[in-house]
């Protein structure tokens, strides 16, 4: 068996590579929490992955049979409910566990030099998965899947000039058709989960060359020779580190300290999956919409139309402006200034916890604008909720000025030169 | 290779490096260029496949609506290119009260080319009788909903008939002309239209002016 395993090894590098990035990879040792949903993440992309697998077998592409394959999945397979509902509550899963690991990312600074490509590439996954989730939600061709596509497709039409004829373009006809119905699958099942992958693979190659972030924002590589013996880590970290720094002894080796705690927080996290998917698949009309237990219609559009739960703040934003092209470029800049935060944010210090006060606030506030902004979103137009909607929308752009401004000479705590015992 | 590079009375050189930069330098251009050509080539036929099929552009040709049998007040709903065109028989309170709230409107004199040029009028119409619209919101694509009998009286005080889209809150006259503080930025498309006779109008071309 071992001279089976060399001559494997000496062909291709199996061993080495999962020692490298699974089993010695140098991991600091006070992760919490929060640092389980990258690990989830990836969870929830297999289930989406492989229950997509298996919805492909026996849902039909076309504006005519889409809704009724959908049924036939429910009703006539084997099963087929449950990995319908495994795919459905995987989508609105995989929004949650993004967007705490974002949040994580954010209250720990872990965007900050010299991680920001590693922050651009999970910034590229969150937009590839939001376009995923979105051609997803069109395929039942149920009725809010019919008009949430008319609504997103219709604010390419907002751009000046080649706005109307880049709508018909995209949709392959002059409204939402078969067509339209069509191309998004191919991309959904092909184009974008093969970008999605390729994406993830980079993102956790760069962050194997950075290194993992921590709660205190310490690094744990030093500079070669600069540590003494005492000080280095005792545990077997793989040479490919080891050899480029000096690892303190502020590390565990990914295995299997690390893995143990993802599987404690896999099995809380399975709990609530199967809890949902048994129980709430429909979430009340957040994760599956009633007006999409309907077959879609050209002619009717339903009374309120809400994107599903994980864009109701970027739709809340599109809404509070009064002008269609604004409106649009307001939506889009709230994603493009998250892809902005590690040249936004000036600080020197990475986590909240050595920063000022302000800062703290500042994230504490934008994370409750946020999810009143996704309030706002998903639930019926009423008057007071335009002046709210703007007023958030000031709020959320506000965070990212505030934080522009306040960072540049920030009054911060002593940062420890190493993670406190 | 009878002439040698510039640099070669600087320093020698070796064996591996390029004698003669200039074709060197033709020679990855050309290859570029021409190599750029094929990838632009390639991509059209990627690109151009996702235009409307033949059959959709045939599906999207004109269509005959019979309109003898709308009521004053009604409205009926047609499909031309998958759209929903409405035709609307307006009374003449509802004509009359078109110039009343035009001080609320964003481009009362259809300056926007929303509609062909027979329908720049006040009424948006060839007939003042008959409005012909696409029923989709300038918005986001819904479709409004057509609120009479004083209905509309609730959205816009003042006005009883109008359109008022559920999705966002936008309202319209009947006139398809869009109202002020509401997000949709333009009137309702007027389609192109024409009537063959007065029980027959034909949605998707123009004719002779009328």
């Amino acid at each position: 068996m071992q001279g089976f395993l060399a001559w494997i090894e000496e062909r291709i590098p199996m061993m080495r590579v999962a020692n490298m990035h699974a089993i010695q990879y140098p991991a600091p040792r006070n992760m919490n929490f929060w640092y389980v949903f990258g690990f989830l993440a990836t969870i929830v992309l297999v289930n989406q992955i492989i229950t997509g697998i298996w919805l492909t077998m026996n849902f039909e592409p076309s504006a005519e049979r889409a809704f009724a394959s959908v049924e036939f999945i429910m009703r006539e397979i084997d099963y087929g409910w449950i990995i319908r509902y495994m795919h459905s509550t995987g989508a609105s899963a995989f929004f949650v566990v993004v967007y705490m690991h974002m949040f994580r990312g954010m209250i720990y600074g872990s965007y900050q030099k010299p991680r920001e490509l590693l922050w651009v590439f999970g910034m590229f996954i969150y937009l590839a998965l939001m376009a995923e989730a979105f051609m997803g939600y069109v395929l039942p061709w149920g009725q809010m899947s019919y008009w949430g596509a008319q609504v997103i497709v219709s604010l390419f039409g907002a751009i000046p000039v080649i706005g109307p004829d880049l709508v018909i373009w995209i949709q392959g006809d002059y409204v939402i058709s078969g067509a339209t119905l069509n191309r998004f699958f191919a991309l959904h099942v092909i184009a974008l989960p093969l970008v999605i992958v390729i994406l993830v693979f980079l993102h956790i190659v760069a962050l194997h060359e950075v290194g993992s972030n921590n709660p205190d924002g310490v690094a744990i590589k030093h500079k070669k020779g600069s540590l003494p013996e005492s000080e280095k880590t005792p545990y077997e970290i793989h040479e490919y580190y080891t050899s480029k720094y000096d690892i303190a002894d502020d590390v565990v080796p990914f295995f299997p300290h690390i893995v143990l705690k993802d599987l404690v927080a896999f099995c809380v996290f399975l709990f609530v999956f199967c809890y949902i998917m048994f129980f709430a698949p429909e979430m009340g009309g957040k994760f599956l919409e009633h007006p999409n237990f309907e077959i879609a219609n050209p002619l009717k559009t339903p009374e309120h139309i809400f994107p599903v739960w994980y864009f109701t703040p970027f739709y809340a934003i599109l809404k509070a402006v009064p002008d269609k092209l604004f409106g649009v470029i307001a939506m889009f800049g709230a994603i493009a200034a998250l892809f902005a935060l590690p040249w936004i944010d000036r600080g020197r210090v990475k986590s909240w916890r050595y920063r000022c006060g302000l800062h703290k606030w500042n994230l504490i506030v934008f994370a409750i604008v946020f999810i009143f902004l996704g309030y706002l979103g998903g639930t019926p137009q009423e008057n007071w909720k335009i002046v709210a909607s703007q007023i958030a929308t000031v709020m959320y752009f506000g965070f990212f000025v505030a934080m522009f401004l306040y960072s540049k000479n920030e009054n911060t705590k002593p940062v420890p030169a190493r993670i406190p015992k | 290779m009878s002439n040698v590079s510039v640099d070669a009375n600087q320093s020698a050189p070796k064996d591996n490096q390029p004698q003669d930069n200039t074709r060197r330098r033709f020679l990855t251009v050309a290859t570029s260029v021409v190599g750029g050509v094929g990838v632009v080539g390639a991509a059209v036929p990627f690109i151009a496949s996702w235009n409307p099929s033949a059959k959709a552009k045939a599906a999207g040709a004109d269509v005959e609506v019979d309109i003898s049998g709308i009521q004053p007040g009604q409205l009926i709903r047609v499909m031309w290119r998958s759209k929903p065109v409405w035709v609307v028989r307006r009374t003449p309170e509802t004509l009359a009260g078109l110039e009343k709230h035009e001080g609320q409107l964003k481009d009362p004199n259809s300056e926007a080319e929303q509609q062909p040029g027979f329908a720049q009028n006040r009424y948006r119409s060839l007939k003042e009788e008959y409005l012909i619209l696409v029923g989709i919101c300038t918005h986001l694509g819904c479709s409004p909903q057509h609120l009479k009998d004083g209905a509309f009286e609730e959205i816009v005080e003042g006005v009883p008939n109008g359109f008022f889209c559920p999705c966002h809150g936008s309202k319209f006259d009947m006139a398809g002309r869009v109202f002020e503080n509401v997000p949709a930025p333009l009137n309702l498309v007027v389609p192109p239209y024409q009537f063959v006779d007065d029980k027959t109008v034909i949605i998707g071309s123009e004719g002779e002016a009328v």
